[in-house]
Formats: structure tokens, sequence, C-alpha cells
């Protein structure tokens, strides 16, 4: 084992000065919004840490989220992969297959128990015993309850193991669900978007190697460092919701002069996520600045939660705190601060959907 | 070239190598060949692992909404789905798109195809050709004059540079966390680079990944993110405004389309001085790798794209048509709207047709899902140890064209276009061929080289070097458009449901980076009756059909020596020169399929 290097000898052996590596540091601690204090922890860190296993498991999903995360810029995937953590099964990326592959699967496992985190994309489906996702012959979800059992921590990558996502939406046809349902006996870290920010997930990641521990969850276990506000908090197209400028019809004059899209059906309202604070593609745009509006694809259920554009309903033009708080006590009878604020908006969503089945019930609400 | 061979013709006596999961793919894949005494493959099975019902999903919703759906289809074909989804629905409202729209779609569809085909060629291809265990022995010195010899353009060719990156490998590996890296076939002695081809390949490797993630900006730029950017039915929600108020926060600007540039010619320079080299470099150190060809050498199929007359197919840069029975000097017309062409079979999927015999049009498609095993499987409904594959043996359909397999995918696009004389292709596949020859002092003909393991991952590079090309001249003809004054990009004339049909359907086609991809849907009452896609892998991947004909993959992996069965480096080499997506490949509907799907929680 002390042939095993940390990430700071690894840069250091690459020719990086030791004031490069702080300044790297830094920027790590920048980019997970931390203050420049912790950019000492994260060097102490870096100095002396072995690289973390990594067990990826693929479930039933679309691969988009690894495909997020090879895009990661700072740290680069490359930086990650090789110096980071050590990826010891991933099926998009590693050089074995079949037996092979089992086989460094299950020497990772058993090398590492109880050291090693687990990160799954996509979700088990339940129907046809399991056949409806076979991996090495056999159910999906049996490898998923496997490595589960050994791991230290659990990352859910993706709306699909965070929610269920696409192939759960209604009639959820394979029974696919989100990958808590299966792993009950473990701290599960949900990283919801469809995929999530590239950014993000090395952030999560980041955060776990550099502190030891898993970063602070809220109350639908998302990391509250990227999962705490709207994207309509922090949109750049805010200031015309605030003055009621908006796009009509696509393609129109406001459209071109950037006005909002809530109209034409933006969920950004009711979306927690940080598109338009981190942004995508190491901040080049987001989906509202490109002219669309957010689909909400960091929600649980946002797939069956009416059109992409279907404007949102209880939202008011000024004072949507307000109402919100309103819409949210009343509806999930939860009075405080932080916590309530949130849940209200989950609750706007969850009443805006009974609305759309049951005009009555609604009113009662 | 060896004419086509039936299922009944295959010989399944020998040796069975299984291989599950196969890696460095999209979704979930197993394969079983069997292989002779003297360790070549006689038999081949290729099995889809996984099924997800999206198209059943989409029944009943906005099919202004579908593109969304279908898009997650696939997250490294990202956008392919959604494009054609949107021009299915357009097609069945009979909408048309400005020409700034149509342009931005180009752009964004060829951005996709040169990100993702650099990321197949090193990150889900090159470890079956390279061995970066063996990079610790070359000495960068001599890596370094390889690396000029072989892309004297290319900057980054230092000893020093090699010198680093192997110091970095030799401490990654002396560290004994190998990572991806671990349990591969590295002592086998089917890989054939010398060192320093070997680490100037892994210098490649690391490059790729760096310059894949900034070449995917221009989907942000247009679409808001990557993966996954948004569509529109009608156009595209990029507004443009270069010159107006609000120009700088508006999604296409000076400054944005000024990116884009920059990102074209970036992409440019990396295939020209990387990718093209190494793909040559690599294909002369392999010249005994000309098999692997399978359908290649006789039935393709393209349904075209890059059409530079929006409406006109006959315009397309890369053309449709399909060749069957070997006969390269007869290009057929094609036609996804004829009920006597494109069909999908099940006798060996896991799905039930009343009548198995007979094969559906997409329009008319049925998919009631049916999971059950041959009498002949080893292991039991739930620990398949050997599939049988007699009986039904995968989650993919087998669709056929006029009832021949088919195969699809750059080099099917590659043959179709050089047999229907498009000059730049010819150009292009004749200059690599003579490359070929004269490296390996071969003088092979166009047919065994092109239809062929290395044939087929040349037509990728060569596919993603016009793209890259061509990209620039979308860009100066969206620019010209402006300048001539129309900034349209969205066509809202039947953007409300009120002014649809009561029914339509409409079909959308595309050539994704895996191939010819289609999707079929039916409107009624403003809401998707019906939804079919077929896709890439579906054809690929396919299975055996009633009369026995085998797909793609298994016919490629046919007559293919190895030289350790347990090591399967040939199979994957085979299986990755297709580029295999099996997400995309099962997840088919039927519009009555939902009720017959038990739910049982475990």
């Amino acid at each position: 084992m002390s042939n095993t290097e940390t990430f700071y000898q690894v840069m250091r052996r690459q020719g990086i000065t030791r004031r490069s590596f702080m300044k790297y540091c830094s920027l790590t601690a920048a980019a997970l919004g931390l203050g420049p204090a912790y950019a000492l922890q994260i060097a102490h860190a870096m100095e002396t840490k072995q690289r973390t296993p990594v067990i990826w498991l693929n479930g039933l999903e679309c691969t988009c989220c690894s495909e997020s995360f090879i895009r990661s810029a700072h740290p680069l995937v490359k930086d990650v992969v090789l110096s980071m953590i050590s990826l010891d099964y991933n099926e998009l990326l590693m050089a074995s297959a079949g037996h092979q592959a089992q086989a460094a699967l299950e020497a990772s496992m058993e090398n590492h128990w109880g050291q090693y985190i687990l990160a799954v994309e996509g979700n088990p489906p339940l129907n046809e015993d399991g056949m409806f996702c076979i991996s090495g012959g056999k159910p999906f979800v049996e490898k998923l309850k496997k490595s589960a059992e050994g791991a230290k921590a659990v990352i859910a990558w993706g709306s699909c193991a965070s929610w269920g996502c696409v192939q759960a939406a209604r009639p959820n046809p394979t029974q696919a669900v989100p990958i808590d349902k299966v792993i009950t006996d473990k701290p599960v870290i949900k990283v919801p978007g469809c995929p999530p920010i590239a950014e993000v997930m090395t952030g999560v990641i980041t955060y776990m190697l550099t502190f030891d521990r898993i970063p602070e969850l809220d109350r639908q276990r998302r990391p509250k460092m990227f999962y705490s506000q709207r994207i309509h908090d922090k949109c750049y197209r805010r200031a015309h919701f605030d003055a009621g400028q908006f796009v009509e019809r696509w393609d129109d004059d406001n459209a071109r002069k950037g006005y909002c899209l809530y109209k034409v059906g933006c969920k950004g309202p009711t979306t927690y996520n940080a598109c338009s604070t981190v942004r995508w593609n190491e901040g080049i745009s987001f989906p509202i600045q490109s002219g669309h509006g957010c689909i909400g694809c960091s929600e649980d259920g946002f797939w069956d939660h009416g059109s992409f554009y279907d404007r949102l309903t209880n939202v008011n033009l000024f004072g949507i705190e307000k109402n919100a708080d309103r819409v949210g006590m009343a509806a999930a009878g939860v009075v405080g601060t932080a916590i309530a604020a949130h849940a209200a908006v989950s609750a706007i969503k969850q009443t805006t959907q009974r609305k759309k089945k049951e005009a009555e019930q609604e009113r009662n609400s | 070239m060896s004419s086509i061979l039936n299922a009944s013709q295959l010989d399944a006596s020998g040796r069975r190598i299984v291989v599950d999961p196969v890696t460095r793919i999209e979704g979930h894949m197993r394969c079983e060949v069997n292989v002779d005494e003297q360790n070549v493959i006689r038999n081949a099975v290729s099995t889809g692992t996984m099924w997800r019902g999206l198209e059943v999903i989409l029944k009943g919703r906005d099919p202004r909404d579908a593109w969304a759906f279908v898009e997650r289809i696939c997250g490294v074909c990202t956008g392919t789905h959604a494009l054609t989804s949107v021009r299915a629905v357009e097609d069945a409202l009979g909408i048309d798109i400005p020409y700034n729209a149509h342009l931005i779609r180009d752009l964004m569809d060829k951005t996709l195809q040169v990100q993702d085909h650099i990321v197949h060629f090193y990150h889900l291809h090159a470890l079956d050709w390279v061995n970066p265990v063996n990079a610790l022995k070359a000495d960068p010195r001599k890596a370094s004059e390889l690396q000029k010899l072989v892309s004297p353009s290319n900057p980054k060719s230092s000893p020093g540079y090699f010198s680093d990156l192997q110091n970095r490998l030799k401490k990654f590996v002396s560290g004994g966390q190998l990572g991806i890296f671990a349990n591969g076939y590295w002592e086998n002695p089917a890989y054939k680079l010398s060192p320093e081809a070997d680490l100037m390949a892994v210098a490649h490797y690391l490059e790729a990944l760096d310059i894949q993630k900034d070449i995917v900006k221009i989907h942000t730029i247009f679409g808001g993110k990557n993966p996954h950017p948004n569509y529109l039915v009608g156009g595209v929600a990029c507004a443009i405004n270069l010159n107006d108020t609000g120009s700088a926060g508006a999604p296409v600007n000076m400054t944005s389309l000024n990116f884009v540039l920059q990102r074209i010619k970036e992409a440019q320079v990396f295939v020209d001085q990387v990718y093209i080299p190494d793909v040559l470099a690599i294909a002369g150190a392999y010249k005994d790798w000309l098999h692997g060809g399978g359908l290649a050498s006789q039935n393709l199929l393209s349904f075209g794209t890059y059409t530079q007359v929006p409406g006109d197919k006959s315009t397309d840069l890369l053309p449709a048509g399909a060749i069957v029975n070997g006969n390269w000097d007869e290009v057929l017309p094609v036609d996804v709207r004829d009920p006597e062409q494109i069909q999908e079979f099940v006798s060996h999927s896991w799905y039930r047709y009343a009548d198995e015999t007979q094969g559906l049009h997409p329009w008319d498609g049925v998919t009631e899902p049916h999971f059950e095993l041959g009498a002949n499987t080893l292991g039991s409904r739930t620990n398949i140890e050997q599939i049988d594959e007699g009986h039904k043996y995968s989650w993919i359909k087998a669709p056929r064209w006029r009832g021949h397999a088919m195969e699809v995918g750059p080099l099917a696009r590659y043959i179709v276009a050089y047999c229907s004389g498009r000059e730049y292709v010819q150009e292009q596949v004749d200059r690599s061929l003579s490359a070929f020859n004269q490296n390996t002092g071969l003088n092979v003909g166009l047919k065994p080289f092109l239809a062929s393991t290395l044939g087929r991952t040349l037509a990728r590079a060569l596919e993603c070097q016009y793209c890259a090309d061509t990209m620039e001249d979308d860009w100066h003809a969206l620019v010209n458009n402006i300048r001539n004054g129309d900034s349209s990009t969205a066509n809202v004339d039947k953007w409300d449901p009120s002014t649809w049909p009561k029914e339509s359907r409409g079909v959308g086609i595309n050539e994704a980076p895996r191939g010819a991809l289609g999707h079929w849907i039916k409107i009624k009452d403003g809401k998707i009756d019906s939804y079919q896609a077929v896709v890439p892998t579906t054809w690929n991947a396919s299975p055996r059909d009633h009369k026995g004909n085998i797909g793609p993959y298994e016919s490629a992996l046919l007559n293919t020596p190895m030289e350790r069965p347990d090591e399967p480096v040939e199979i994957l080499r085979t299986l990755h020169s297709f580029d295999p997506c099996l997400a995309c490949s099962t997840h088919v509907m039927s519009p009555e399929g939902q009720e017959i799907i038990q739910v049982k929680i475990r």
C-alpha cells in the first residue's frame, strides 16, 4: 500500500510546482463555492490521501451521465481518472470486458470493502424478474445490491438513479425504480439532472475526496451546494420576469431581445439546479441563455408534469416568495425558514399536478 | 469476398466463448461465439440485454414534447434522436423550417458527428489496438520522431512531451491502482504496436478527452447544454440578434458565432493532425486485419444526410441508397414510407407477433415484450450461462430492407457515397487506400480494404474530417443568410395544436453517428397515437430472422482468428468498429403493448 501515491505526489512528478499546486487548490475551492481558507485544507487532503476507489455501475439509462462526466473542465476528467480517483469499474471506459471485467469488479470490492464509492448511473427495472436489464447473464438489480453492500457511500448520478427519469415515466413499463428503493441501508447522495452538469459531478466527487465526508444534503438528499436554489433565482433573464417582459412566441422580437421565457413554458421557477450559476460546458451557456425554457430535468417526475411548453401556474408575476410560502404552508403544513421555502416549491409542483388531474381537490387545498 | 452465410451454415460445435458485459459501448450487450480447433470464430451470437419501453411512454403525449423523451434514448449520440423526432412531427404536420434553422441543426448534427467519432475512436475503440502498458517501454525520443513522421504538422511532438507523459504513466502503473486499465489484455500477442506508437496513442487518448469537451460547446451555444441540447418543433429556439437592442443577451450574436467558428477550426486541426494520421498508422501496423467485414461487402443502407437545398434529398452530401448482394455497381433507391421496404421481424427477439414469419413496417409496428429462453439455454432464467440462439435471444428486433439484413453506419454511408460518385468521398478513400498500400507494401483492392474492421474504423475517421470541413461552409452560409436580411429561426404557424389535422402521420430520418435512423409517428387529436424508432444498432446488432439471415455484428465476427479465446480482444475490435449503442436499439412499442406487461415488485 505504501507504493500507492497521493494526488500531490502525482502532480509533483508531472513537474507541477508547489506554487501551481496551491493555485490549483484555490481554484478547486472556488469551484466548490468555498472560501480561500479551504484551499489549504484541500491541499492537505491532496498531499496525504491515496486515490479513492470508485465503482461505477450502469443500469437502465442512456449514458448521458458518463458523457457529461467526461466533459468536466475543472478538474479535467483525465486528472480525475488518472490522479484523483481509481475508477476500478466503469463499463464505458474500462479496457477489459466479460469475465475480466467482472473479475475487476470483484477484486475492487474485495480489496476495498467499506472503502469504495459506488456511483450509479441509471436504475434497475423490477419487472420481468429484473431481466429488462441483464448484466453478466443476471438481473442488473442483483449486481447493484451486491456492489452496494461494501460501499462507503453511494452516489446516484442523474435523474435515472435519483428519481427514475424517462423510463419510469408513465406507464413505466419496465417498473424502473430509483436506486434508493433497492439500496435502503446506505446513504444515497442524489445528483439529479438529465444529465447533471459535468462540474457538478466532479465537484461532488472532489468534495467527498477532499473532506472525506458526504456533502450536506437537503431533504431530498441532494447536495445543498448545487441544488439549494432555483434556476429562476439566479437567471440572467430574471429582471425581465420582474418587469413583465416575456417572449410570447418563438422567435418574436422579445425572443431576440432575450426576454423571459416563462410564458413559453420555462420551468426555471420550480427547478432546483445550478444551471443559471455554474452553467454548462465550462460556463458557456445554459438552456435559457440559448433561448429554450428550462424543462425541469433535475426535478422528480418532471416527465409527467405536463407539456414542457405549458406555462407554470401558481407563480405570481411579483412577490413569488410570498405566494410560494402561502401555498407551501397550506399544502404541506410546514412553517420555517429555509426548509419551508424549499418544501414550498415542491408543494407548488405537486399542487400543480393535482390541479391538472383533480380541479376540485386543488380548490380545497 | 465470401457470400452471405445463413445461420444454418454456421458451426456451433466448437468451444463456446461468452463475453458479458461487452464494455466500451453504450448500453448493455452480450456476445457469444464458438471457435474451432484453430481458434477461428465459426458461430456468433449478439444479444441486446436491455429494454426501456420509451415509445410506450410516449403514447398520448404532446408531439411537441417527443424530442425530449426520445433524445434520452441515447446520451452518447445526444441530439440525433431529438433532431429526427422534430423532423417526424414537422413531416406529419407539414411544417417547413427557416433556412437558418436548417443550417443550425446541421451544424449541431455535425458537431455530434465529429465529437462522437473522436470519443469512439480514442476512448471506446483505441484500447483494442493500443497497449498502454507497452508504452512504458518506449523511448521518448523515438516516439517524438515517430510523431513527426506520421504527422509533421502536429506541434505536440517534443521528446519532453512524451517523457513527461511516460513518467506520469509509470507512476500510475507502479502505484498498483490500475483503474480503467485493470485486467486488460496487455500480455496478448494480438497487440502489435511498437512501444513508441503506443505512447503516442496514449498521449492522443488524453488530448482527445480535452478536445471533445470543447467541440460540443457548439451544442451549448445553440442548444443550451451538452449532453442533451434542446430542440424545437418548427425550427430552433436560439433566436438570432446580431445588431439590435439586447443582442448581447441573445442566444446567437456576434460573439457566440465567433465562438462557434473557433471551435470548428480547432476540430479541423485535431482531426487533420491527430485523428486521421493515427488511424492510418494503426491500420498500417495491423495490416493483416482485413477480416471483420461481414455484411459490409454485401448489404449496405444509408438514408442520406446533410441536405444542401432543404427539401431536395438529391443534394445530400452523403446520399441515400441501398446496396445488396455485394453489387457495388448498383445503388438502389430507398423509400422509408414504403411498407414493403423496411420491416421488423421478431422470431429471435423477446417480443411476440401474431405471425412471426411476417415483418411489420414501423407505422404498423407491434411490440409485445415476451422474455422467453430456448430449451438449449444453459443456466436459468435469471442466470444465463449460455444463450440458445435457436430460440428468442435478444431485446433487439431484426429489421430488414426488402428482406435483407443490412449494415448501417459511417462505412455504409461511405460505400454508398463512393458508389454514387461523390467526389469528396472518393478522393478521401482513394488517398487513404494508397497510403495504406504504400505503408504496408501490399496491393489491396478497394472492396477488401473498405469491407473490413479497419475499413469501418477508417470510414468513421474520414467522415469526421468531412463533417469538420463542411461545418465551416455551413457557418458561412448562416452568416451570409443573416447578411441578406433573414434572421428567422422558427416557423410558428402550426405551433398551436388547434391548427393541426385530426389525424396525421410522418416520418423523420437522419444519419446518426452509428447509421441510418428513422422515427415514424402517428398523431391523433393533438396527441401521439403511435411512435416507432428503428435505429442504427437495431440494424447492426440484429439477431437472426425466421429465415436464418444473420445480422451485421454476427456476420462480421465470423472467420476471425483469435490469439487467445479466453481474452476477447478480437471480438471487441470488430464489435467496437461498429460503435455499438444498445440503449438506442432496444426500446420499441406497440399501441397496445402496455397492458400485457406484468408488474412484479421483487
